[in-house]
């Protein structure tokens, strides 16, 4: 139970759609949604496929908890080899749409080979369908919602597409449901592009069971309770939303600002939640109108906001004077901090046409941000750039620029590469602020020290959300930590790796782990299941998960030299803010953190690790 | 006193938890498409809306029920008995809002009965945007408020 036991397998190249049951033994070993579908990929595919060719699989895959009443148990994840990052993705979304694949009779979608000409999948109640795309292939997001639910009539319809950035292989493409919920990184838009699949519908009116119903309302009403008392989930976030963190990770001096090269950002409480809450100049109004839920949230941090009808951005275009998905902390730190823009209004349209187009934000962002300063330096010119005057700070050198990746036009073809392979380009590696090819998130390693080794070994590049040590080392939880010492930070990585694996896996969104731990995790799951599951199995499937994501980088051609950060954190020492003079000590880190995984010093897991987690 | 459903769609933030609550009461698992209160997503106004019946006095569905299915309990509460609904859904016509419906999977209609005095939607709801309350005192705190507000503008 917690499943419909039901795989659904589209095979593009041939044009059809077949059933299968879902591989409960995998279920067992690795819970649900990422562990599970990275197993089902590492079986699948041979790691060296190119990412964006018909031999790579894209998955859409729930959780046991998906399209249950535990809160936040709405989740999906998308599972392919990143094309950002050639290593395994996994990204994680919110919104209605991965309760509605439950709905409709099914745990995972699995799309492999490559349609000859753009289609679009049609669920509903376990009936699948390919059906001809090229009336929406060009169009946006937004528009493709609503071409698929006018063309079906059937308004209860959720659904996934790609923008024109994944259909432009824009290596950073997301995948957006619901309008601006997004499966974001890694490029999981330019796989979905690459294999001329525009968008998956789904409605479904079934529903969704669990094994002990009695122990399963109790477990999760706990936890609810938990998170309602909770200062961050019950307070912080639904009032402030991520962005709660803006002018914290500034004050901590931890906020990258100017592609890494200062820590702290001017205008920070410009671009803040404080700032999105107030009264704006222009119309009196504040950027923020109200804060969303996902499916089944009680946290509701999603942010719903408004531009103001007279910025410069939006004055002639009064499709985009409604409301629609606001800025998260991420999304306004590289739209704002890594770029030097204070614009709120600027970086809330950035957003809108990020969700429309289906770029990632912190990709974005940050690689605008690494364009900026080669700008700045005279690496490149206007005559590169189109006339783009790419200066830091500059809200219109942000607005034209999104404005331009998605459709990979002028200069924003070179900005669709990304930092790393555009940093290549121009001969200036040093300049990329990535690990494995993906940009850092909003958190600087000279600030907050195991955010360092959290980039360098996270398995889909660089990731915040794949052993959140800010939580410790900044917020206090579960228990404080210094962030200006590598001490420990090993183990904190590791134990948060771990645990995080498993979180991921079941359906839940990682940020109930602001209130909760394994304890409060571990009984929802055990009543929806019908094995036994406590905080010792979700444990030791979480280490199972990243090491089997560790075997597919390695197995892709990953090594030892691949963990590690740009030059600018490790020598560079942060120049303002408390974190004055550090640097980040992965030096330190990492060769501990090898040893606590059970990898041998080239980070290769030793067959008594892989045998004790049955890989 | 009679009870009520009171909802407050600027307190809703569109989670669904309602609809969950609902449909497990009555379906015996989680499936919103089952929920007899549905929230609606405005999202270009930022609005979440939570909407079911209203329970009116002199009820529509009530009066077109030709096999007398539909009865009023002692809250005031209209209730559907499957053993005589015949599943004609001429109450899903009368309705002028559209909130009992027929169920295909077991031929018979739906519409909220508050739970019989305990509201599953209600105590679900995270942020009070249900609540479920004495009838009467329903408008009580809208209009402390205004009263409030009617006084400062006065006084200024």
């Amino acid at each position: 139970m917690g499943w419909t036991g039901k795989v659904l397998r589209v095979d593009l190249t041939n044009g059809t759609c077949s059933d299968e049951d879902l591989n409960m033994e995998w279920a067992d070993q690795y819970l649900g949604q990422r562990g599970l579908a990275s197993k089902y990929l590492a079986e699948e595919i041979n790691p060296k496929v190119d990412p964006l060719s018909a031999d790579n699989k894209l998955i859409f895959v729930t959780g046991p908890l998906t399209g249950t009443c535990a809160s936040t148990g709405g989740r999906y994840s998308v599972v392919t080899k990143g094309a950002l990052t050639g290593a395994i993705a996994c990204s994680n979304s919110g919104g209605y749409l991965g309760a509605e694949l439950k709905f409709a009779g099914y745990d995972m979608i699995i799309f492999e080979g490559r349609a000859k000409k753009p289609v679009y999948l049609y669920l509903i109640d376990g009936k699948a369908e390919l059906l001809d795309a090229s009336e929406i292939w060009g169009t946006s997001v937004w528009d493709t919602d609503a071409w698929l639910k006018s063309r079906h009539q059937e308004p209860q319809m959720h659904v996934a597409a790609i923008g024109i950035a994944g259909e432009n292989q824009v290596l950073y493409a997301c995948i957006v449901n619901d309008l601006h919920r997004a499966a974001g990184r890694s490029g999981v838009g330019a796989v979905m592009g690459s294999k001329n699949l525009k968008a998956v519908a789904v409605r479904g009116t079934g529903g969704v069971k669990v094994d002990d119903f009695k122990a399963f309302l109790k477990a999760t009403n706990d936890g609810k309770k938990v998170l309602a008392e909770n200062a961050v989930t019950g307070e912080g976030l639904p009032t402030y939303g991520t962005q709660v963190l803006m002018n914290v990770i500034h004050e901590a001096g931890a906020l990258p600002t100017h592609n890494s090269k200062d820590v702290q950002f001017d205008g920070a409480r410009d671009i803040s939640a404080e700032a999105m809450a107030e009264p704006r100049g222009k119309d009196g109004k504040p950027n923020l109108l109200a804060n969303q839920a996902c499916f089944g949230c009680t946290i509701a941090c999603g942010r719903i906001s408004k531009i103001d009808e007279e910025h410069y951005t939006v004055v002639n275009k009064p499709e985009y004077w409604h409301a629609s998905g606001g800025l998260e902390y991420e999304a306004a730190w590289a739209l704002g901090a890594a770029t030097g823009v204070n614009d709120l209004e600027a970086l809330t349209y950035a957003n809108f046409i990020c969700n429309e187009q289906g770029l990632d934000p912190i990709s974005f962002g940050a690689t605008l941000g690494a364009a900026m300063e080669l700008y700045e330096e005279g690496i490149i010119t206007d005559k590169d750039t189109g006339g783009l005057k790419l200066k830091f700070g500059s809200a219109k050198a942000l607005t034209k620029s999104a404005e331009l990746v998605g459709k990979a036009e002028g200069f924003g073809k070179v900005l669709g590469l990304g930092s790393k392979k555009m940093c290549d380009k121009y001969g200036k590696p040093e300049l990329s602020m990535t690990v494995k090819g993906q940009e850092f998130p909003a958190y600087d390693p000279r600030g907050v020290q195991g955010m360092g080794l959290t980039y360098a070994t996270s398995n889909r590049g660089a990731c915040h959300l794949r052993s959140y040590t800010v939580s410790s080392e900044i917020l206090g939880i579960p228990e404080k930590t210094d962030p200006h010492t590598s001490d420990g930070k090993a183990g904190l990585v590791k134990a948060f790796q771990d645990a995080t694996s498993a979180v991921d896996s079941t359906g839940l969104c990682v940020f109930t782990t602001f209130a909760w731990t394994l304890e409060d995790i571990a009984p929802q799951v055990d009543a929806a299941l019908s094995g036994k599951w406590d905080v010792d199995r979700l444990l030791e499937t979480g280490e199972r998960i990243w090491n089997l994501e560790r075997q597919f980088n390695l197995k892709a051609g990953f090594t030892k030299k691949d963990d590690t950060l740009p030059k600018r954190l490790l020598k560079d020492a942060a120049k303002t803010g408390p974190a004055k003079g550090k640097v980040n000590d992965l030096g330190k880190m990492l060769p501990e953190y090898y040893q606590l995984r059970g990898w041998t010093k080239d980070g290769v897991p030793t067959n008594e690790t892989l045998s004790r987690l049955a890989l | 006193m009679q009870m009520a459903l009171v909802i407050d769609p600027g307190k809703c933030t569109g989670c669904k938890q309602c609809e969950l609550a609902c449909s497990y009461v009555k379906e015996g698992e989680f499936n919103p498409a089952k929920s007899r209160i549905r929230v609606f997503d405005f999202h270009q106004d930022a609005r979440f809306v939570p909407y079911t019946c209203t329970q009116c006095a002199e009820a529509w569905c009530q009066q077109a029920c030709p096999v007398n299915a539909i009865t009023t309990n002692d809250s005031g509460v209209k209730v559907v008995h499957d053993s005589l609904c015949v599943g004609c859904k001429v109450c899903t016509i009368a309705c002028p809002f559209g909130t009992i419906n027929y169920n295909a999977s077991t031929g018979k209609v739906i519409k909220c009965d508050e739970c019989g005095g305990e509201p599953a939607c209600a105590e679900a709801c995270p942020t009070d945007a249900i609540v479920y309350m004495d009838v009467e005192q329903a408008g009580f705190d809208k209009m402390r408020q205004w009263a409030a507000q009617t006084d400062a503008g006065a006084r200024a």
